[in-house]
């Protein structure tokens, strides 16, 4: 990490002499916030990495509040959280802020992934910064699966009941395995309280610590922008990026504005449409678990269903994990699939923005699907798009290489 | 001491032995820590047999009864169901029971049962986990003799449990242990002693 030295004219002694001298308080926020550069052409698919964090601000927040009412027991689960919308002062919201944020992380976090795709922003000297974000998205879909178990509704057991039973049909030490996660021959009182753990300090934990490493391994190399160009490139006499302006006051500023926005987004949904029609709450789960029978129609919360949609797809248990796994983890390899020289989708060529647009349209099809019973009709729409989504990265290597590519420009430019 | 002094090798060892010690005492505190995580004596001792009075169960009916927290499904199968069983065997993907863990051995027969009429299998698709639903409507247009469905993914299964070809199921529906302790009274969980 390179050191900055105190500015000349800074003064000396005082309170924050005294500070600085025991902790890195200034040069810390010189480093990652006053004097971090990042480029002035950004436009609105760089505001979702703020997005993220006021989204995980809101639910650590929320969630600490919820704690507080909420009983971790098969017992209690589903009648606390009834109180908890009933009976407490102002429960309602913020269970629903709760539950809402989830469903935002998801949209705000897919969104921060696209800009990525988009700009390039995965490729070299990146790389890193692309996999612990990877990193963070798994941890973020376990976090998510772990609280849907908890207010216990039909849908809770149910989807929990699928997605752990999935680790069965790994050979050999499936079974065991599935014991272990559950704890007991069933979904019970005991995997609810593992659960809670898992949702409020383990994943919580593991989260805060990799944001805190993809934002570190960010601030070393640099963030990436539009025109997928090194700013570091073209530096004024002062040493400072001629493309780049200070992250504060900024990015920040113009941050802000987003944020007021993002909040006045969320706020509708929170006041007006927490259930989103049973997309961001099934309406299944408004009924206790019941153990012995599945809903008529089981399906994830929407942010899992394009995975889910694959797994159902694969009429074999092995296969349908695997590729389920699979798809999962295929972005991770991203930095490497993709050969173009060049970053950005401004200087891409035809082949990859048709690539690209028909993944888009493959990841929405594959989405809604996953809600869709299992009909013979959407199995095989699925298996279509199911296919399409393996070909966007496993043909990668190929069609980026031969992809023609304009030529990038010194500077970053401005569009409109 | 200088450089010269060093026996790299004596250090080089102690660096490998002292890793070696820590590691093993890793995996030797990580054992309490996993096995924590394995069904306590509480939920072994709740998962004791349960008792299933069939008494008053009506051939064609079926009772759902919970073993394990698990949903079992009892039913009674009548002279049609039975007459049933051996006919579309080509649309199953084990028949004969051959798959020795989805059954105890006095289960592994034509009917897949310890008394031909009536049929005891945990409603749990050996895909992933969801209840079936019971569908017993003949259906010959549609190759369908009766038996159960699951919603989730679409597995199928005939009147004895038996998965169809072309499903994500890979094996039939399991047959937990259980016996008759006397005409009105199966007892879940247990195939021998006392009840």
């Amino acid at each position: 990490m390179a050191r900055i030295e105190a500015e000349v004219g800074t003064p000396k002694g005082g309170f924050m002499k005294w500070i600085d001298d025991r902790f890195p308080f200034t040069e810390t926020m010189k480093y990652h916030v006053t004097e971090y550069y990042a480029s002035k052409n950004f436009n609105i698919w760089y505001v979702f990495g703020v997005l993220a964090f006021v989204v995980l601000f809101i639910q650590l927040f929320t969630g600490i509040f919820l704690t507080m009412n909420y009983k971790p027991s098969a017992a209690e689960a589903f009648a606390s959280v009834e109180y908890i919308m009933r009976d407490v002062e102002w429960g309602w919201l913020i269970r629903y802020m709760h539950s809402t944020g989830a469903s935002f992380f998801f949209i705000v976090v897919y969104l921060h992934m696209f800009r990525a795709m988009l700009y390039g922003s995965y490729k070299k000297p990146r790389e890193l910064i692309w996999i612990i974000g990877m990193l963070i998205f798994l941890v973020l879909m376990a976090e998510a699966f772990a609280g849907y178990l908890l207010p216990w509704g039909q849908m809770s057991y149910w989807g929990a009941q699928v997605i752990i039973s999935l680790f069965g049909a790994i050979p050999w030490v499936g079974d065991a395995l599935v014991e272990i996660i559950r704890g007991d021959y069933s979904i019970s009182d005991i995997t609810l309280n593992r659960f809670f753990a898992l949702h409020v300090i383990a994943l919580p934990l593991a989260l805060i610590g990799l944001i805190f490493v993809h934002i570190v391994a960010l601030h070393e190399v640099g963030s990436s922008n539009p025109d997928g160009i090194e700013i570091k490139e073209n530096k004024g006499a002062d040493g400072v990026p001629l493309d780049g302006v200070a992250f504060h006051p900024y990015h920040t500023s113009k941050d802000l504005v987003a944020i007021i926005i993002f909040l006045m987004i969320f706020c509708a949904v929170v006041f007006f449409a927490p259930d989103m029609g049973g997309y961001f709450l099934e309406h299944a789960n408004f009924e206790p678990a019941n153990l012995t029978a599945t809903p008529e129609h089981i399906a994830p919360v929407w942010y899992f269903t394009p995975f889910y949609a694959i797994l159902r797809a694969v009429p074999d248990k092995l296969w349908g994990f695997i590729l389920f796994g699979l798809s999962v983890l295929l972005p991770l390899f991203l930095p490497w699939l993709d050969r173009s020289r060049v970053r950005s989708i401004r200087y891409r060529g035809p082949i990859y923005k048709s690539a690209l647009t028909i993944f888009v349209i493959t990841f929405f099809t594959l989405g809604w699907l996953g809600t869709q019973p299992a009909e013979p009709m959407y199995v095989l729409a699925a298996q279509f798009f199911g296919v399409l989504y393996f070909a966007f990265f496993l043909l990668m290597p190929y069609y980026t290489s031969i992809d023609k590519t304009k030529p990038v420009p010194e500077r970053v430019v401005y569009h409109g | 001491m200088t450089e010269d002094d060093l026996d790299r090798n004596r250090r080089h060892f102690l660096i490998v032995a002292t890793a070696v010690t820590g590691a093993a005492g890793a995996v030797a505190a990580a054992i309490p820590f996993i096995s924590s995580l394995k069904p306590s004596a509480r939920a072994q001792a709740l998962g004791a047999p349960v008792e299933v009075p069939i008494g008053s169960l009506q051939p064609g009916e079926m009772i759902r009864v919970l073993w394990r927290g698990r949903l079992v499904f009892v039913l009674r199968r009548d002279e049609d169901m039975l007459a049933r069983l051996p006919e579309n065997t080509d649309n199953l993907r084990d028949p004969n029971s051959e798959e020795i863990d989805q059954q105890p051995d006095y289960a592994a027969n034509e009917t897949r049962s310890v008394r031909p009429e009536y049929l005891v299998v945990e409603g749990s698709c050996t895909h992933l986990g969801c209840a079936p639903i019971e569908d017993f409507d003949v259906r010959p247009a549609e190759g369908w003799g009766g038996g159960f469905f699951c919603p989730c993914h679409g597995s199928k299964f005939d009147l004895a449990g038996r998965v169809y070809k072309g499903v994500p199921a890979p094996t039939n529906l399991r047959v937990p242990p259980h016996r008759f302790v006397r005409d009105d009274l199966i007892l879940i969980g247990q195939d021998t002693g006392a009840a």
